[in-house]
C-alpha cells in the first residue's frame, strides 16, 4: 500500500485543555485526569474525519494541535 | 458613585470605569485600534489597556515580566494580601496550585452535571408559568450558576443573594476608592471566610462529594492546604463562577432576543449550538483580567513600568478583526474561532467546561419553552462595570 496518511498531533507542552477540540473532534481526541488533550490511537485521521480534525486545529486557542502527513 | 472625571481621551487617560466604557466598550475598542491599540493612562497609578489579540496573547504567556499577584485593577488596593491561588499565582507556585484543582473540572466529572443543569433551569423556567413579560437576567440567567456552583461546593443555594452581593463588593463595587474601599473588600472576605469555615467544620466531621470535602483533602506539597490557601480557593471558585457565567447568558440570550433570524435558526438547527456559544463567548466575553509590571519592559514600543496596572482584555482581543474576520458581527456558525473568552495560558479557566456546559444547557432549555421570545419595547440594559461585564437587566416578552 502507497500514499499519505493524516495524523491529528497535540503539543503537550502547549495544551492547556480548553477541551475546545475535544468537543469538535470528539472521535479523535481523549481528555486525561488533569483535562488535558490527548490523540487517540496512533492520531489517524481517516478521510471522513478530515473536516473535524482540520476544525479541530483552527480552534484550539493555544495552537496547540497540527495535522501532519506521512507517507506509507 | 464618586466622582471621578470622565475620560478625556481613550488613548491616553483610559478608564474603564467609565460609564461610555461599561456602556459599548466595542465602539472605543474600534477606535483605539485605528489610532493607538495600546491604551494607557496615569489613572490607577500607571495603566497600559493592549486592544490588539496579538499583544493580549504576548502579555498573558510573559509571565516573567507580567504578574498575576493581582488581577482586579483597583484604585487603592488593600495592603492585606487576600491570596486566590492559582489565579493570583505565578509560576512556580502557580502549578501546583492549578494542578490540585483541575481533577475536579474536566469534561469526566462535568458532563454528570448536565441532568442537574437541566432540572435547574427547567424549575426556573416552570416559575414563569402564566407570565408574559419576565427578565431574563434576574429571573432566569443569574439562578443558574448560583444554583450548579452551591451544589459543587456544597453550600446551600438559598444563600445566592449574599453571594452575589460580596461578588458586587469584590469586582465592581471596591474597585474605585471612596475610602473606605479597601477596609470593606477585607471585611467581605473575612465574612466569607467564616460561612465557608462553618461548613468545613461539618466538612471535616463528615466528609462529602462536594468541593469543600475535596479541598480539605487535597494535598499540596505533600501537605494539607494552609488555611490562607484553603479559603482563598473557595472564595476563587464563588467569585469566579457566577458574575462570570451569569453573564455570559444573559448576553446570549440578549443576543438572541434582538436577533430573530439567529434564534429562529438555533430553534430550527439546534446541532449549531456548540459553535454558537463558542461565538456568543467570543463576542459577549465577559471577563476582563489585569496584569501588573513586574520590571520596566517594552511592548508593542511602548514602554512599560513597574508596577503599572495592565488591563488584559479578553473581550478586546476577541474582536480583533486582524484575527477575526468581521470581527464585531456575530456569526452563530463560525467556524475559524480561536477565541480568548476563557484566557490564554497558564491561566485558562479552570471554570471552562463547566461554564460552557452551564451556558448550552440554559440556552437550550430557555428556546425550547420560549422560541419566539424578543426583548421588550423601550427595555433598558443595565450592565455591570469592572472586570465581569454582562447584563444585569434583559426584559423580554415571552410570546
Ligand atoms: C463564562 C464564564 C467564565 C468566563 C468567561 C471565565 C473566564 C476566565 C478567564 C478569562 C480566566 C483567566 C484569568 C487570567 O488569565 O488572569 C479565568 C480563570 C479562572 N476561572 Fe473562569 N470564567 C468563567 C467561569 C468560571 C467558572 C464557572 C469557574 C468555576 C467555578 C471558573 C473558575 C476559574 C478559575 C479557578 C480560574 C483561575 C485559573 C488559574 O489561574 O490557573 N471560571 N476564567
Ligand atoms: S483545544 Fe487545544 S488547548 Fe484545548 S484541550 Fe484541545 S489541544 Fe489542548
Amino acid at each position: 500500500m502507497t500514499g499519505k496518511r493524516i495524523r491529528l498531533v497535540v503539543d503537550d507542552e502547549k495544551c492547556q485543555g480548553h477541551n475546545r477540540c475535544r468537543l469538535l473532534a470528539p472521535d479523535l481526541i481523549e481528555i486525561d485526569d488533569l483535562g488535558f488533550a490527548h490523540a487517540k490511537g496512533d492520531g489517524s485521521v481517516s478521510p471522513e474525519q478530515a473536516d473535524k480534525a482540520r476544525l479541530a486545529v483552527k480552534n484550539c486557542p493555544e495552537f496547540a494541535l497540527r495535522l501532519v502527513t506521512d507517507d506509507r | 458613585m464618586t466622582g471621578r472625571p470622565p475620560v478625556a481621551d481613550w488613548a491616553t487617560d483610559f478608564d474603564h470605569t467609565d460609564p461610555r466604557w461599561t456602556e459599548d466598550p466595542y465602539a472605543i475598542m474600534a477606535e483605539l485600534r485605528g489610532r493607538c491599540p495600546m491604551a494607557r493612562s496615569e489613572r490607577y497609578g500607571g495603566l497600559h489597556a493592549p486592544m490588539r489579540y496579538a499583544d493580549v496573547r504576548a502579555i498573558a504567556y510573559d509571565t516573567d515580566h507580567f504578574s498575576s499577584k493581582r488581577v482586579v485593577i483597583r484604585e487603592n488596593p488593600p495592603n492585606v494580601p487576600l491570596p486566590s491561588p492559582p489565579i493570583t499565582s505565578d509560576p512556580p507556585h502557580h502549578k501546583p496550585a492549578r494542578m490540585l484543582l483541575l481533577p475536579a473540572f474536566t469534561p469526566q466529572r462535568i458532563d454528570p452535571l448536565i441532568p442537574d443543569a437541566r432540572r435547574i433551569c427547567n424549575e426556573l423556567l416552570d416559575s414563569l408559568a402564566g407570565r408574559s413579560e419576565v427578565d431574563a437576567a434576574i429571573d432566569y440567567a443569574q439562578h443558574i450558576p448560583v444554583k450548579v456552583i452551591a451544589k459543587m461546593l456544597g453550600i446551600p443555594e438559598a444563600e445566592g443573594d449574599r453571594f452575589r452581593e460580596w461578588i458586587h463588593v469584590f469586582i465592581e463595587d471596591t474597585i474605585v476608592d471612596d475610602g473606605t474601599s479597601a477596609d470593606r473588600l477585607v471585611a467581605t472576605a473575612r465574612e466569607m471566610d467564616a460561612f465557608f469555615g462553618h461548613y468545613a467544620e461539618l466538612r471535616r466531621k463528615e466528609p462529602k462529594d462536594d468541593l469543600i470535602s475535596f479541598l480539605l483533602a487535597a494535598q499540596h506539597d505533600g501537605a494539607p492546604l494552609t488555611e490562607r490557601h484553603f479559603y482563598g480557593a473557595l472564595r476563587l471558585l464563588l467569585i469566579a463562577g457566577i458574575d462570570t457565567t451569569w453573564s455570559a447568558i444573559g448576553a446570549s440570550l440578549l443576543h438572541l432576543a434582538t436577533h430573530p433570524a439567529d434564534r429562529d435558526r438555533l430553534v430550527a438547527e439546534p446541532e449549531l449550538m456548540p459553535l454558537a456559544v463558542e461565538e456568543f463567548l467570543r463576542a459577549y466575553a465577559p471577563v476582563t483580567m489585569a496584569r501588573r509590571v513586574k520590571e520596566d519592559t517594552e511592548l508593542a514600543g511602548c514602554p512599560m513600568k513597574a508596577g503599572e496596572w495592565i488591563m488584559l482584555s479578553f473581550p478586546a482581543a476577541n474582536r480583533d478583526p486582524d484575527v477575526f474576520p468581521d470581527a464585531d458581527k456575530v456569526i452563530i456558525d463560525r467556524e475559524d474561532n480561536r477565541h480568548a473568552a476563557f484566557g490564554l495560558g497558564i491561566h485558562r479557566c479552570i471554570g471552562s467546561n463547566l461554564a460552557r456546559m452551564e451556558i448550552t444547557v440554559a440556552l437550550e432549555e430557555w428556546l425550547k419553552r420560549f422560541p419566539k421570545f424578543t426583548l421588550q419595547d423601550d427595555a433598558r440594559i443595565a450592565w455591570s462595570k469592572g472586570p465581569v461585564r454582562g447584563p444585569r437587566t434583559v426584559p423580554v416578552r415571552l410570546g
